[in-house]
């Protein structure tokens, strides 16, 4: 009798591994285990053993029970899951197509060059202030330091709106109406728009500067060094190599040009450089003191430095961009780089 | 500037490279733009001399030489009739290369063998002569090379003078300079003037009559002189800095001007009617035709130099072709002289006429170099045209030039102006090394008095200069200023204006920057009407193009533009913005007003074309939802888009103004098909634009948060026929009007024209939305709500339910 329990267990789960279908198994768990199951059937036929075969049997006969109920469970689970599996696959997308499209807009270049610079100033606390880009002869040239009939106008060529009335051709002007508004200690930069009657690949009518002042007790030649030497690190990098060289504008003595070594050819000498190896990157110098005395400052009293940069030569160095007349064509395939 | 360095080293040592040289004039603020080899445009042209000359049997007019080349002779066969035995002459060698690209070759000449050939000056591009061959001088060595030989070639520095220093406007001034900056010694030409035995005051006078504009007159006389071309070395002198030799007279006056910065004209005195000189202002439209051969209309306050009855220069600027020097003049007026710079500048300007002699007196010569120059000019002519120089010369210096004396100068200054201890006996030598006068006051207080050439120095900073120039900005200490705390101050347009580019880029907005300018027939093409603010421009005087010759009233116009140019690339859908200004005339006299303003622009299709989407074009919606979202974010609540505020250029149905509160900030369109037609656009676009300071002015920093419900909404649908006349603002607005507190939102979730829908009718389906803050409403609350909102909406709209 136990041998036909155990034939039944064998035959059993040969029949499970066969099962594919979950009606199949269903029907197997009603064959073997259903209340007219085969091992119900075998459990009927208890009496027919002998009574020291009876406790043997019994146990057996739940054992393979349990065996067997555990087995389908499984078989089942299994098969559910090949199902759900299946059912998925059908679902399956080709995720190498593109996406729906939401294109981030650009922000300019002239515009990002600009928030990096101010950003960069923000940390010193130098706060954006403006002034008019329709500007008088009197802040644009004459507080300056710039006469009439001064050669030094020849260095800006000017549109002309009146007699006294000009397109601004540097943000220099802010310098101006900034310290007749406040007292010292000054620290500003002004992004803008300036004109200058040109126009090739290096010149636009209208191109972008940013100034900058600091006026405070006790600045030094060195302390503009200090600053914008900081200032480039951050821009070019740390170990951007600078030189200050003697220079001349009206409104700043001493006056300095900064350079920097040529991003393009490091200082080997290169056609973005003329040969030289070196960059011009800025204008700056010490507030010259008929500046000071034009608006009402004392110049023994406090000093400091003025640097003005123009923003497309940092742009087109920054970026490789060769022609300044790209950043005013708005071209898609331009714009869409940034 | 450019300048020879062969010519600085006439005047001063030079141990360095022309790169090492270039870069301590560089670091000293004199900037080299540019290095460049000046060689003459010929190879393998070497030292002849002749040994013998025959007749070629073959022709009458050539001749056989034979020529020593040091190592070689050589058969030569020439044409030229100047030449005897014993000359020294330039020899193209075979191979060599002359100007014009002529190779010479090894030939026969009627059966007589030619190895090279003898050139003229002209051939070799030296100079005019081609009437023989050049005839060098007799101690060359056969065989060298010829630019060797008579040291063609040469350094070129092109140097860029910053307007303040015009005493190195000269190679004198340069080599100053480089005496400073390297301890060496200048060598200033001396001239020896050797005068004749006729007094100048017997041939001729000077009158000034306006002191104001010239200060000072000095001139001499130089007789019997031949005009005829100038040594070849003062040609090379002047060539190799890009002058044109012209004879012996004007290129001495060119070449003394170069050499001491000091501008010099010549007359033929012939042609100066009463022999004599008056400086005075020129009269109201006075003509003169000057050495260009071009006539002027003069204005009244040009200073003339004229003879005794008629100008004859333009002074300080030009002279006049009336009295020019020609080939057969045989005695010049030589003037040297200063001229008030403002007053040649003003001239200069006015006539367009920008000469080196106008040049150098705007910016200020010398005063006490003037009579030197005089000299040493005369004296060149003399030389060169065998003539000879009368006694004395006159200087009439009516006005005295002031030059600054005695600067006051402080130690401690330099030290706080540079942020580093000077010593003063370094600061001293750096003056004294510029030629300064340094006197020693108390308690190193010292007074400097700067020689008369250097015209811009007269403060206390511009001595500092000097010495932070000459010490060498690169040994001043990068330090960190010791500054005062400070807060960043921001203003508030700016804070709204990065908040609205970070916004725009996320709804796929990129910025755009167009110029400023507009052209005048723009306000036409936008069909503003007369009277239109907008079409009082701001007139650019001097534009560089009619395209740019107005001030921006709209931001539209140049988003239009680009939109074109970028149709014509092939791109037509585009989402842009521009953050800028518009400028408003006012009274002449008044600065305009600037008003700083977005435009916007959305054309082509909503999204990237792509497999999702076939096309879908952009409307007005898209463009109002992305301002509507703006406004959300900026928590402007009260903006209204009014349908009633046109614009001229927007189409009339599909527009409307933006306002918040009472203040109108803008607008918002598809843009006028007419406008499209004008600027030769296709496609459909919608702009907007508002002004950022009025914008600004409604950006509130406070929020303030409102309690959240924890009790769920209900929503209840509607759909009404309403008349097309009606605006669904309107429809809203009559269940928002009862405040009927259980109302949370209403949505638009369906508009819907056509079948099933009663001519002049529009389907609007609104979802209204229920909650309360304290309980879950029943139906009953709801239901009594609601009724009462769709009754009140009917009641007052006429709408039906559908």
């Amino acid at each position: 009798m136990i041998h036909d329990l155990e034939e039944l267990r064998v035959k059993a789960v040969a029949e499970l591994n066969q099962a594919e279908t979950e009606e199949a198994l269903l029907s197997i768990k009603t064959r073997y285990l259903g209340r007219k199951g085969l091992l119900t059937g075998l459990l009927r036929n208890i009496s027919q053993t002998t009574p020291e075969e009876r406790p043997l049997f019994g146990k057996r006969s739940n054992e393979i029970k349990e065996i067997l109920t555990g087995a389908i469970d499984e078989a089942l689970q299994r098969l559910s899951q090949k199902k759900r599996e299946h059912a998925l696959q059908k679902e399956k997308i080709d995720v190498t197509l593109p996406g729906r499209a939401v294109r981030p807009g650009r922000l300019h270049p002239i515009i990002r060059v600009s928030r990096e610079i101010c950003d960069i100033f923000a940390g010193l606390g130098f706060s954006v202030v403006e002034g008019p880009e329709i500007e008088l002869d009197y802040y644009n040239f004459e507080a300056l330091n710039i006469p009439k009939d001064h050669p030094a106008r020849d260095m800006q060529d000017t549109f002309y709106i009146e007699d006294n009335i000009v397109l601004r051709t540097h943000t220099s002007p802010v310098q101006i109406r900034t310290m007749e508004k406040l007292k010292p200690p000054v620290r500003i930069l002004s992004p803008g728009r300036v004109y200058r009657p040109d126009s090739d690949i290096s010149h636009t009518p209208m191109f972008h500067q940013i100034e900058g002042l600091l006026v405070d007790k006790g600045i030094t030649f060195g302390d503009l060094k200090g600053v914008l030497t900081f200032f480039i690190g951050k821009i070019f990098g740390e170990d951007t190599a600078i030189r200050f060289r003697p220079s001349f504008f009206p409104f700043t003595e001493p006056s300095a040009e900064v350079d920097i070594r040529c991003v393009m050819c490091r200082g080997a000498g290169c056609r973005v450089c003329g040969q030289s190896g070196w960059l011009e990157i800025l204008g700056s110098g010490m507030v010259d003191p008929e500046v000071f005395k034009n608006v009402g400052y004392d110049p023994e009293e406090v000093s400091g430095f003025a640097f003005g940069l123009g923003l497309e030569r940092i742009a087109m160095l920054k970026y490789g961009v060769s022609d300044i007349r790209l950043f005013f064509e708005n071209d898609w395939r331009f714009l869409e780089q940034f | 500037m450019f300048v020879s360095l062969r010519w600085l080293r006439d005047y001063v040592d030079i141990d360095l490279s022309p790169e090492a040289l270039a870069d301590r004039l560089t670091m000293a603020g004199l900037e080299v733009d540019a290095i460049r080899e000046s060689a003459p445009g010929f190879s393998r042209v070497v030292v002849a001399k002749i040994l013998s000359l025959k007749p070629h049997p073959g022709s009458e007019k050539l001749l056989l030489c034979e020529v020593a080349t040091g190592a070689d002779t050589l058969p030569i066969v020439c044409g030229a009739t100047n030449i005897q035995v014993g000359d020294v002459v330039p020899l193209a060698l075979v191979g060599a290369v002359i100007p014009g690209g002529y190779t010479i070759k090894s030939s026969r000449i009627r059966g007589e063998l030619s190895e090279g050939m003898l050139c003229s000056e002209d051939e070799l591009g030296l100079g005019p002569d081609r009437s023989g061959i050049m005839i060098l001088p007799s101690g060359l060595t056969p065989g060298q090379d010829l630019t060797d030989a008579l040291a063609l070639r040469d350094i070129v520095l092109d140097i860029a003078i910053t307007p303040n220093r015009s005493d190195c406007l000269s190679v004198i001034g340069v080599a100053r300079e480089i005496a400073a900056l390297t301890g060496k010694k200048l060598r200033a030409p001396e001239s020896i003037l050797q005068e004749d035995d006729e007094d100048i005051n017997g041939i001729t006078s000077v009158q000034i009559l306006d002191a104001d504009l010239c200060p000072r007159y000095t001139a001499r006389i130089v007789k019997n002189i031949a005009i005829r071309p100038s040594p070849f070395w003062i040609r090379r002198r002047l060539e190799s800095v890009g002058l044109r030799a012209i004879n012996n007279v004007v290129d001495v006056t060119n070449f003394v001007m170069l050499e001491w910065g000091q501008p010099l004209h010549a007359f033929d005195y012939r042609f100066l009617e009463e022999g004599r000189i008056v400086v005075r202002r020129s009269r109201q439209g006075e003509t003169f035709v000057s050495l260009d051969e071009k006539e002027r209309t003069l204005k009244s306050d040009t200073l003339m130099i004229c003879d005794g009855v008629k100008p004859v220069a333009i002074g300080g600027i030009m002279g006049g072709l009336n009295s020019e020097v020609k080939a057969d003049t045989r005695m010049v007026l030589l003037e040297s002289a200063y001229f008030d710079p403002v007053s040649i500048r003003k001239s200069s300007r006015w006539l367009s006429m920008s000469t080196d002699a106008a040049f150098r007196f705007e910016r200020g010569i010398d005063p006490d170099g003037v009579v030197r120059a005089l000299n040493r000019a005369a004296q060149l002519i003399a030389d060169f045209s065998g003539g000879t120089v009368c006694r004395g010369y006159i200087d009439q210096y009516p006005r005295k030039v002031e030059s600054p004396r005695n600067i006051p100068l402080r130690i401690s200054r330099v030290r706080d102006m540079l942020g580093k201890d000077i010593a003063p006996s370094e600061a001293v030598q750096i003056l004294e090394s510029l030629e300064m006068t340094v006197g020693k006051g108390d308690d190193l207080h010292y007074r400097v008095t700067p020689p008369t050439f250097r015209v811009d120095i007269s403060r206390e900073i511009d001595l500092i200069e000097e010495i932070a120039r000459l010490h060498g900005y690169d040994r001043i200490p990068v330090t960190q200023p010791a500054i005062s705390i400070l807060s960043m101050e921001q203003d508030r347009r700016k804070i709204l204006e990065e908040r609205i580019r970070t916004l725009l880029n996320g709804y796929g907005y990129s910025e755009v920057i167009t110029y400023s300018f507009l052209p005048a027939a723009a306000v036409d093409d936008l069909g503003l009407p007369a009277g239109d603010a907008r079409r009082t421009t701001v007139t650019i005087r001097n534009p560089l193009t009619e395209e740019q010759s107005v001030m921006r009233t709209t931001m539209i116009y140049s988003l239009l533009d680009t939109m074109r140019k970028n149709a014509n690339t092939g791109c037509f859908d585009l989402k842009l913005f521009e953050i800028g200004r518009t400028y408003l005339a006012r009274q002449a006299g008044m600065l305009p007003v600037e008003k700083n303003r977005i435009g916007g622009l959305l054309t082509g299709a909503r999204y990237d074309h792509c497999w999702h989407y076939s096309g879908i074009a952009a409307d007005f919606f898209d463009l109002k939802g992305c301002l509507e979202g703006l406004f959300e974010h900026m928590k402007m609540v009260s903006v209204k888009f009014r349908p009633d505020l046109q614009e001229p250029f927007l189409h009339p149905g599909r527009s409307c103004g933006i306002t918040i509160g009472e203040d109108v900030i803008g607008f918002l369109g598809e843009v006028h098909p007419d406008v499209l037609t004008r600027m030769d656009l296709k496609n459909r676009v919608m702009v907007f634009e508002m002004d950022l300071d009025v914008l600004a002015g409604h950006l509130s920093g406070a929020l303030s948060y409102r309690d959240i419900s924890k009790f769920p909404a209900s929503s209840r649908d509607v759909a009404f026929l309403i008349s097309r006349d009606r605006t669904v603002e309107e429809i809203i607005k009559f269940s928002l009007d009862m405040h009927e507190e259980l109302l949370e939102n209403v949505l638009v979730f369906d508009v819907y024209e056509g079948k099933g829908v009663p001519e002049g009718m529009t389907s609007l389906g609104l979802r209204f939305s229920y909650r309360a803050h304290d309980r879950t409403l029943t139906d009953q609350d709801i239901g009594q709500a609601h009724n009462a909102i769709v009754r009140r909406i009917m009641e007052k709209s006429g709408a039906k339910i559908r």
